[in-house]
Formats: C-alpha cells, sequence, structure tokens
C-alpha cells in the first residue's frame, strides 16, 4: 500500500498588521510537518512571522463559469460608491 | 462542446492573453495550452533540482565556512525553485507522482547544463556566475508570462537568483587575483562552462519549433538568439574585468550591431548531451533515482504515523 503526502495551502502573515496571504503550497505528511516545511520553503528570508497551513482539499472554491452571477450584478450598482452622489462644492469634510 | 464552441472559447482565451489578462488553473483552456505548459514548468522544475546535484558536490570541500554557507544557502534555494514550480504544474491536474515518474524514467527532460561535472572548486564560481547568469536571462520575462501560477513561481525564483549569481562570481574574483595556479583554475573552469552556458538559450531561432506559440503565450517575449546575445553582451565585460579570457578567438565587439560577434556553437555536442550522452546524464539520474528509492520508507514512515495520530484523536473524540 502506498500513500501519497496529502496537497496543503499556505498562508503567510509577512509583518504583525497584514493579513495572511496564500504564498503557494507543498505536500506534507501531516499539520507539524506542513508547517515546518513551511518554513523552509517559504520563508527562508525573512518573509512571514505567522503561517496557516489548510489541506487543500478542504478549501471550497467558485467556479469561473458562475463568474458572471457571481460578480456582475456588483457592476451595476454603482450607488454603492460615494462618486454617485452630486453634492455642492460648497460642501467641504464629506 | 462542438467545434465551433471550442473555436469561440479559444478566440476570447487568445484576446484574454493579448490584453495581459492572466490565466488561472480553474479557467478554461486549450488543451494544448494545458500540456504545453505541464512541459515547460515540469521540464524547468526538474532543472531546478537536477541543479543541485553538481553543486551538493562541493558543499562539504568548500573552502572556507563563508563559502560553505554561501553555497549551502543557494542549493537549498535551488530545492525551493523545484518545489514552487512543482506546486505550479500541480495546479494544471498532474500530480507530484506523475511529474517524478516522467523525470526518473526520462520522458521528461531537464536542463542539459547539469550534466557537466564540477571537477574543481572554481566550477561553482563559473556556475553561479555564468549557469544562473544565463537562467536569470532566460527567466526575468517569465514573471509576466501568462499563466498565474507560473508567473507568481518565477517572481519569487527570481528575486532570488541574485545572490546566486554574486556569489559565483565573488568566487571568480577572488581566484583570479589569487595564485597563478588558482588564476589557472579560474581560467579552465571558464573554458569548460563557457560554451555550454551559451547553449542554455536553447537551439537557433532558424532551427527553433514552436517559438511564436510560444510568444502568444507569452512564455518568450524574445528569441533564443536576441537572449544569447544579450548574455554574450553582458558577460564578456565582466571576464575582462577579473582578467579571465572568454574561449573564443572569434569573439569581436562589432560597433554598428552594437554587440559582441562570436563563433561557432558546436550544436552536434548539444544534442548529444540532450539525447542523454553528456558526461553525467547517467550519474545525475542514478543520484535523483536513488534519492527518491531510500527515501521511499521515510515517506511511508511518515504517512503512517500521520494516520496513526490522526486516528488516536478520532477514537478519543468518540
Ligand atoms: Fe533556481
Ligand atoms: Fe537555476
Ligand atoms: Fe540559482
Amino acid at each position: 500500500m502506498k500513500k501519497n503526502w496529502p496537497l496543503w495551502e499556505v498562508f503567510v502573515r509577512s509583518k504583525n498588521g497584514l493579513e495572511h496571504r496564500h504564498f503557494g503550497s507543498l505536500h506534507a505528511a501531516d499539520t507539524e510537518m506542513a508547517i515546518q516545511n513551511a518554513r523552509d520553503v517559504y520563508t527562508r528570508r525573512n518573509e512571514g512571522v505567522s503561517i496557516w497551513v489548510v489541506e487543500s482539499k478542504h478549501i471550497s472554491a467558485s467556479n469561473p463559469e458562475e463568474s458572471g452571477e457571481l460578480f456582475e450584478p456588483a457592476k451595476d450598482k454603482v450607488y454603492r460608491h460615494p462618486t454617485f452622489y452630486n453634492l455642492p462644492d460648497e460642501v467641504k469634510h464629506m | 462542446m462542438s467545434e465551433e464552441q471550442i473555436k469561440n472559447l479559444e478566440a476570447e482565451f487568445e484576446a484574454r492573453i493579448a490584453r495581459d489578462e492572466k490565466i488561472e488553473p480553474k479557467d478554461w483552456m486549450p488543451e494544448k495550452y494545458r500540456k504545453t505548459h505541464i512541459r515547460q514548468i515540469s521540464q524547468h522544475a526538474h532543472s531546478e533540482i537536477v541543479g543541485m546535484l553538481p553543486e551538493g558536490n562541493w558543499i562539504t570541500r568548500a573552502p572556507s565556512l563563508r563559502r560553505k554557507v554561501a553555497l549551502l544557502a543557494k542549493v537549498q534555494d535551488e530545492a525551493g525553485h523545484g518545489l514552487y514550480l512543482y506546486s505550479a504544474c500541480e495546479t494544471l491536474g498532474i500530480s507530484r507522482e506523475e511529474l517524478y515518474e516522467q523525470l526518473h524514467t526520462g520522458k521528461a527532460k531537464y536542463s542539459s547544463i547539469f550534466n557537466y561535472p564540477t571537477v574543481t572548486w572554481a566550477d561553482i564560481g563559473a556556475i553561479g556566475w555564468l549557469v544562473d547568469g544565463a537562467a536569470i536571462i532566460n527567466q526575468v520575462p517569465l514573471c509576466n508570462t501568462s499563466f498565474g501560477p507560473y508567473a507568481r513561481a518565477m517572481v519569487r525564483v527570481c528575486k532570488e537568483e541574485s545572490f546566486h549569481q554574486r556569489q559565483g562570481f565573488e568566487i571568480m574574483i577572488k581566484l583570479a587575483e589569487g595564485s597563478p595556479e588558482q588564476k589557472e583554475m579560474a581560467q579552465d573552469a571558464l573554458n569548460r562552462w563557457w560554451w555550454p552556458s551559451l547553449m542554455m538559450f536553447g537551439p537557433t531561432d532558424a532551427e527553433s519549433v514552436h517559438t511564436e506559440q510560444s510568444m502568444k503565450w507569452k512564455l518568450k517575449r524574445k528569441t533564443n538568439d536576441e537572449l544569447r546575445q544579450q548574455f554574450i553582451d553582458q558577460t564578456v565585460p565582466q571576464a575582462e574585468l577579473i582578467g579571465l579570457t572568454v574561449p573564443d578567438p572569434d569573439l569581436k565587439w562589432n560597433e554598428e550591431k552594437g554587440g559582441y560577434d562570436f563563433g561557432a556553437i558546436d550544436w552536434d555536442e548539444f544534442w548529444q548531451v540532450v539525447k542523454g550522452h553528456g558526461p553525467c546524464n547517467k550519474e545525475r539520474m542514478n543520484a535523483r533515482v536513488g534519492a527518491w528509492e531510500r527515501g521511499a520508507w521515510v515517506r511511508e514512515a511518515a504517512m503512517t504515523y500521520a494516520e496513526k495520530q490522526e486516528n488516536r484523536k478520532v477514537s478519543k473524540a468518540v
């Protein structure tokens, strides 16, 4: 019986105050090894202060073929932006 | 899907790339795009991994601790580059297992430069200076390639490469200003690595297939000959600066074209090495496959341990 090490996604916080960002992926047998490998592969030059790993199979992604339904409705809602509203020039600080 | 529909999708796909949009793994893509990218990215990953072997040969014999930590860090970077690239390749729907299989059975290629031996310490200098130097010229344009995961991997790789080249050139400087024997050693390394480095840019434009398609998909921005010329023009003055001679009697500055003219490349040698008859092809694959096989029990043990831990957690919860 041969089982391959599963795939993990790696998220790194580059410094406190910033969010964790997706850095890439790697293979590891378990969580502990995934974090250690992530350290070696993605933070060899002080790129991070914190690492998250999650097995790739636990991530659900939206389907690019449904991008239209998902994201297009936001395009015509200009009233969600401040520039939609007309104010006289004399109004300050708004 | 009908042929008509596929044609439309393809046209829209090409238009997206032409508009400089990136293609991401789950997007629709022509089968040929997927295959070409799997081939190129995996070849690139294999090159990074096999490239560790000739340099690894000198880690334990580095002449000082400073040189040793630098070489160790450089070789570790190459492992990292291999891993970024394998991950990028896997997003196209091929497994790591299959990729290794292709390398180990010889179905996939890696850069021929790594089939030359590293016989003296100066070879480590020459590799960093020339081989990483040539790799940088090949790789920088790929930071803007059309496939998102490949482009992102290349940005990381390129950031790390410049230290590789500088540590190599520093080795060459030191040898070139050392004893006559040391300078001779540096010259000998340059003599042996110069021509194989020029071959790293691939066959001449006249001989090169796929260039047009690769340009469209931004796998290439300049032709092999243009990149080779760029490498020669920037490297020759570096050699002169440290008093070494580029081993090409026909090398001559051409004022009119604003670049060097250079002698004929021995393409027979190139094709011999590509076909597996280079000085170290067998040795490299034996080392690689051997390491993979000797590590099998470690990989299996780690997996078994992980499963046991997982089961223990589950049974505790119950
Ligand atoms: Fe590299
Ligand atoms: Fe490299
Ligand atoms: Fe490198």
